[in-house]
C-alpha cells in the first residue's frame, strides 16, 4: 500500500472517534448548551465499553451500556443546565472530572487487559481497484460507516427538516422559540442527552477499535480536542468530518515520525495535535476577526420564561 | 348569558376580556387588578409611561407571563393561557418590542418556525411557503425579502416580519408593543396603514404606548394605565391628547417652552471626513463631518443602527476610527483612549447605563467616583479617603435628588430614574466640556425625562457643548440648537431649531436626502 493510502486509514481510524465526540458537541451546543464534559463522558464510554465486553462478550450489549450510561451522565448535566440554570462551565468540567476519576477507579481491575474484540469490518472487494482511495473504503468497520451516515443525517437533519428548524433557533433565540411554541427545556434535555451519548460512543470506539486496551485516561485529552473541534468546524457536520480527519492525521504523525527513528522525543510528537489546535484557534480567531463565528448566540444562557426583558 | 345581551345591545363584541389580573415581581406590583376589554375589529390603544404595567399585561395575554390572580376571556370563553403556544392556538399573536427573531435563520424560516406539519422542509416546500407568506405581506402591506436572514434587514422590515409571522399563524388578536419606538416616522405612518386594513378585516389590534400623537392618530378606543393600575378607558372622539396626558402622568403637566438660547462660542469639536468599522467590519461611518460649539445642543436625529453608537464611543474614546480627524477644544486626538477623553473633559451618558455607566452590584460612592479617583481630592497615594468620599457623594445624591434607601445600596436596585440621575451627578460634576448624551431618557417616566431634559440645558446655559444622540425625534426637536440627521453613517442634512419639521426630517431619517427624492 502507498503512504497516502496508509496515512488516510490511520487518519481515519484515530478520526473517527474525535468525529463522533465533536457530532455530539454539535448536538449540545446547537440548543445552546456548553459540553466540556467531553473527555469525563469519553472516559466512561470506554470503561463502560470494556466492563460490559469482557463480562457478556456482547458487543451489542456493551454499546447499549455506553450509551445508557453517557446518556445518564448527559441527563445529570443537562438537570443542572437546563432546570437548576448551573454554569453551564462549572458542570461540563463536573462531569469530566467526575469521568476521569470514576472511569479510572471502576476499570482498576481490567486495566491493561487486551479485549481481543473484532468489530465488524464491512467488506467491498469491488472498490479495491480505484486508485489511494479504494483500498480505503473496501475495509471499514461498522463505527466508521456509522459515522459517515451520522454526518450526512445530522447534516440534513440541521438543514432540511421542522426539528433542524427548531434546533437551530433553539441555541439562537430560545425566547423566539419558546414564543413560537417550541418546548425549550424539553428539546434542550433531549438534545444534551443524545449529544452526550455520541459522545459516550467515541470513547468506546476508541477502545474497541483505536486501542483495545482499556488504560487508565486513556483519551489522554480527546476530549478537550473534540470541544475545539466543534468551534474549528464552526457548529457544521459536514466541516466536523473534514477537521477530526485532519486532527486525526495529525495524531498518526507522531507515530510515524517516531517509527523512522528519529531523534525527536517521543513527548513532543505527542505534543503536536495539541500544539496545532492552539495555533488553529489562533489563525481562525485572526482570519475570522471581522466574521460573525457562527456561534449559536445562546451558547451558556439558560432560558427563563419569566424573566424580566 | 347577561353580558352577551348587554354586548348585543351595543353592537359591539368583546374580544378580550380580562378582569381582576395581579401580577407580581417580588415585592413589586407589576399589576394590580387590572381590567381590560377589547372589541373585535377595532384599534385598541393601552397608553401609560415606561413601567406602568402594559407590556406586563400583554405579556400575561400572549403566555409569556402566568398571571397570579384573574380571569381571561377570549371570544367569551373562559381561558386558561399557560404558554405562548396556549396563545396562539386561542389566535392571540404578539410583536414584541425587543423582536422575537432568530437572526441567523431567513425571514420565511423565521415565519415558520413555530408549523408543526410536514417534518420534511424540502427546497420545493419552502418555496411553496414563501409564497404563502409574500400572499400575506402583500394583502397587508408589509413588504419584506423572505430569503435573507433576519441580520440583514432593517429594523422596519424585521418589525414586518413579526407581524407577518402573527398573520400567518392565523392570529385574530394581534398585539403590537411599542411598535412606533424603531420606526421613522414615514415607517410608523405606514404601519398605521397596515393596522387599518387589520381592522377592516375584523382583526382586534391592541397597541402599547406612551406618544400620545399616535394614539390620537390611529386608536379607536384608549385604556389609559398608571403604576400597575388601569384608570380608565375611553373613547378617542371624547377625548384629546391633554387630558390623556393628565390621565396617564396623574396630575396637570406643563410643555416645558424653550427657553431664550444664548448664542454658542467657539468650536469646541471638529470631525473631519471620519471613517469608522462597526465590529465586524462593516463600515459605520464613512466620511462624517460634525462640529460642537461651546454653549450649544447638538442633536443627531436617526433610526438605530446608523452609526450613532459608533459615533458616541469614538468621540469618548471607546473604538479607533480609521480615517478622519478630531479636533477637541483646538488641539487634534490623535488616539482612543478613555482615559485622556476624561481627562480632557468629555462626558458621556451611555446607551445603556446598566451595560457601561455603572456597575450594578457597587454601592454609590464606588460608581460615583468611577472618573474622579484618581484626584487628589479623592485619593492620596493610591488609597482612597473613604470618609472625604462620602461626604462628597452624600452631597452629590442630595443636589441631584437621587432616591437611595443609603449610599452602599448596590445602584441595580435604584428605578431607572435615579440610576439616571447618579450617571448625571457623576459626569456633570466633572464640569465637562462636552457632553455626548445617547438616548438619556431612554426607559424613564415623564418626571424623570423632564429632569433629564433640565439638566442638559443647564450643562448649555453654562457654556458646555452637548452632543444628544437619540431615536426620539420629539426630543430632539425640543432640545437642539441646531439638528442634524445621520443615515448610513453620514449626516445628511443639518436643519437649525428653528426651522425644524418633523416631516422634512422624518424623509432624511429615510435616507431620501433631496427634496426630489422625498417628493417621489
Amino acid at each position: 500500500m502507498e503512504l497516502t493510502t496508509q496515512l488516510l486509514i490511520a487518519a481515519i481510524a484515530a478520526g473517527t472517534p474525535l468525529l463522533f465526540a465533536t457530532l455530539g458537541g454539535i448536538m449540545n451546543e446547537r440548543a445552546g448548551i456548553i459540553q466540556l464534559g467531553a473527555e469525563g463522558l469519553m472516559l466512561m464510554g470506554a470503561v463502560t465499553a470494556c466492563l460490559t465486553y469482557l463480562q457478556t462478550g456482547s458487543l451489542s450489549l456493551a454499546l447499549l451500556a455506553v450509551f445508557g450510561v453517557s446518556a445518564a451522565l448527559g441527563l445529570i448535566h443537562a438537570f443542572l443546565c437546563v432546570t437548576l440554570r448551573a454554569n453551564q462551565i462549572v458542570s461540563g468540567l463536573a462531569v469530566t472530572l467526575f469521568g476521569t476519576g470514576f472511569s479510572a477507579y471502576l476499570g482498576k481491575s481490567v486495566s491493561g487487559q487486551p479485549l481481543g474484540t473484532t468489530v465488524p469490518r464491512l467488506q467491498l472487494p469491488w472498490l479495491e481497484p480505484i486508485p489511494v482511495i479504494g483500498p480505503i473504503f473496501a475495509n471499514l468497520n461498522l463505527f466508521t460507516w456509522v459515522s459517515f451516515v451520522l454526518v450526512i443525517a445530522m447534516h440534513v437533519f440541521i438543514h432540511r427538516t421542522s426539528w433542524g428548524l427548531h434546533l437551530r433557533a433553539l441555541g439562537d433565540n430560545p425566547a423566539t422559540a419558546d414564543v413560537m411554541g417550541i418546548r425549550v427545556q424539553l428539546f434542550r434535555y433531549g438534545y444534551v442527552i443524545v449529544g452526550a451519548a455520541l459522545i459516550g460512543l467515541a470513547g468506546a470506539n476508541m477502545l474497541l477499535v483505536y486501542s483495545p486496551t482499556w488504560i487508565e485516561g486513556m483519551t489522554a485529552g480527546r476530549g478537550w480536542i473534540a470541544v475545539a473541534l466543534v468551534i474549528f468546524a464552526r457548529w457544521n457536520p459536514i466541516r466536523a468530518l473534514f477537521c477530526a480527519y485532519f486532527f486525526g492525521v495529525l495524531d498518526t504523525l507522531g507515530f510515524r515520525i517516531q517509527l523512522t527513528g528519529s531523534d525527536i522525543p517521543p513527548y513532543f510528537l505527542k505534543m503536536i495535535p495539541y500544539v496545532v489546535t492552539i495555533l488553529v484557534l489562533m489563525f481562525l480567531g485572526w482570519r475570522n476577526r471581522n466574521k460573525p463565528s457562527g456561534t449559536p448566540e445562546a451558547l451558556g444562557q439558560p432560558y427563563i420564561r419569566e424573566q424580566r426583558f | 348569558m347577561l353580558k352577551g345581551a348587554t354586548e348585543l345591545r351595543s353592537s359591539f363584541i368583546v374580544s378580550v376580556d380580562m378582569q381582576g389580573i395581579v401580577k407580581r415581581f417580588g415585592p413589586v406590583i407589576a399589576n394590580d387588578h387590572v381590567n381590560f376589554q377589547v372589541y373585535a375589529g377595532e384599534i385598541h390603544a393601552l397608553l401609560g409611561e415606561n413601567g406602568a404595567g402594559k407590556s406586563t399585561t400583554m405579556s400575561m395575554l400572549s403566555g409569556v407571563y402566568r398571571a397570579d390572580a384573574g380571569d381571561i376571556s377570549i371570544d367569551g370563553k373562559r381561558v386558561r393561557i399557560h404558554s405562548p403556544k396556549d396563545a396562539m392556538a386561542l389566535g392571540v399573536g404578539m410583536v414584541f418590542q425587543n423582536f422575537r427573531l432568530v437572526q441567523s435563520l431567513t425571514a420565511a424560516e423565521n415565519v415558520v418556525l413555530g408549523e408543526k406539519s410536514s417534518f420534511w422542509r424540502g427546497a420545493r416546500w419552502m418555496k411553496e411557503k414563501q409564497r404563502e407568506i409574500e400572499a400575506i405581506s402583500e394583502r397587508f402591506g408589509l413588504a419584506f425579502p423572505v430569503d435573507r436572514p433576519i441580520w440583514q434587514l432593517s429594523v422596519g422590515e424585521q418589525q414586518r416580519v413579526e407581524i407577518v409571522k402573527t398573520l400567518y399563524r392565523g392570529a385574530r388578536i394581534i398585539i403590537l408593543d411599542e411598535p412606533t419606538s424603531v420606526l421613522t416616522p414615514g415607517e410608523a405612518e405606514q404601519l398605521f396603514q397596515t393596522l387599518e386594513r387589520m381592522k377592516r378585516e375584523g382583526k382586534s389590534v391592541i397597541i402599547t404606548t406612551h406618544k400620545l400623537k399616535e394614539v390620537m392618530a390611529t386608536s379607536d378606543r384608549i385604556s389609559v394605565m398608571r403604576k400597575g393600575k388601569m384608570i380608565t378607558t375611553i373613547n378617542k372622539s371624547e377625548t384629546n391628547e391633554r387630558e390623556l396626558a393628565r390621565l396617564m402622568v396623574g396630575r396637570e403637566i406643563v410643555l416645558t417652552k424653550q427657553q431664550k438660547r444664548p448664542i454658542p462660542g467657539k468650536l469646541l469639536l471638529n470631525v473631519q471626513q471620519l471613517d469608522v468599522e462597526a465590529d465586524h467590519g462593516r463600515k459605520a461611518l464613512s466620511a462624517l463631518q460634525l462640529r460642537v460649539h461651546e454653549g450649544e445642543i447638538v442633536g443627531v436625529a436617526g433610526v438605530a443602527g446608523n452609526g450613532q453608537k459608533e459615533l458616541a464611543e469614538v468621540l469618548t474614546g471607546l473604538r479607533a476610527w480609521k480615517g478622519g480627524s478630531i479636533h477637541f477644544n483646538g488641539k487634534e486626538i490623535k488616539t482612543a483612549s478613555v482615559r485622556s477623553a476624561i481627562e480632557a473633559g468629555i462626558s458621556h451618558i451611555p446607551e445603556n447605563r446598566m451595560k457601561s455607566g455603572l456597575a450594578g452590584s457597587l454601592g454609590i460612592v464606588d460608581n460615583l467616583l468611577f472618573k474622579s479617583y484618581r484626584t487628589e481630592d479623592h485619593s492620596r497615594l493610591g488609597f482612597l479617603r473613604a470618609s472625604k468620599n462620602r461626604m462628597w457623594s452624600q452631597e452629590l445624591v442630595e443636589q441631584f435628588d437621587v432616591k437611595t434607601p443609603d449610599l452602599e445600596t448596590p445602584v441595580q436596585q435604584l428605578s431607572g430614574g435615579n440610576q439616571q440621575k447618579l450617571l448625571f451627578a457623576r459626569e456633570i460634576t466633572r464640569k465637562p466640556r462636552l457632553m455626548v448624551a445617547v438616548h438619556p431618557t431612554q426607559g424613564l417616566d415623564i418626571g424623570a425625562t423632564e429632569g433629564v431634559h433640565r439638566l442638559l440645558n443647564e450643562l448649555r446655559n453654562s457654556g458646555s457643548g452637548v452632543l444628544l444622540i437619540s431615536e426620539d425625534l420629539d426630543e430632539v426637536l425640543q432640545l437642539s440648537d441646531r439638528v442634524l440627521v445621520i443615515y448610513n453613517g453620514q449626516i445628511i442634512g443639518e436643519i437649525s431649531a428653528e426651522h425644524a419639521d418633523r416631516e422634512r426630517i422624518g424623509m432624511l431619517m429615510a435616507g431620501l436626502s433631496t427634496a426630489g427624492e422625498a417628493a417621489v
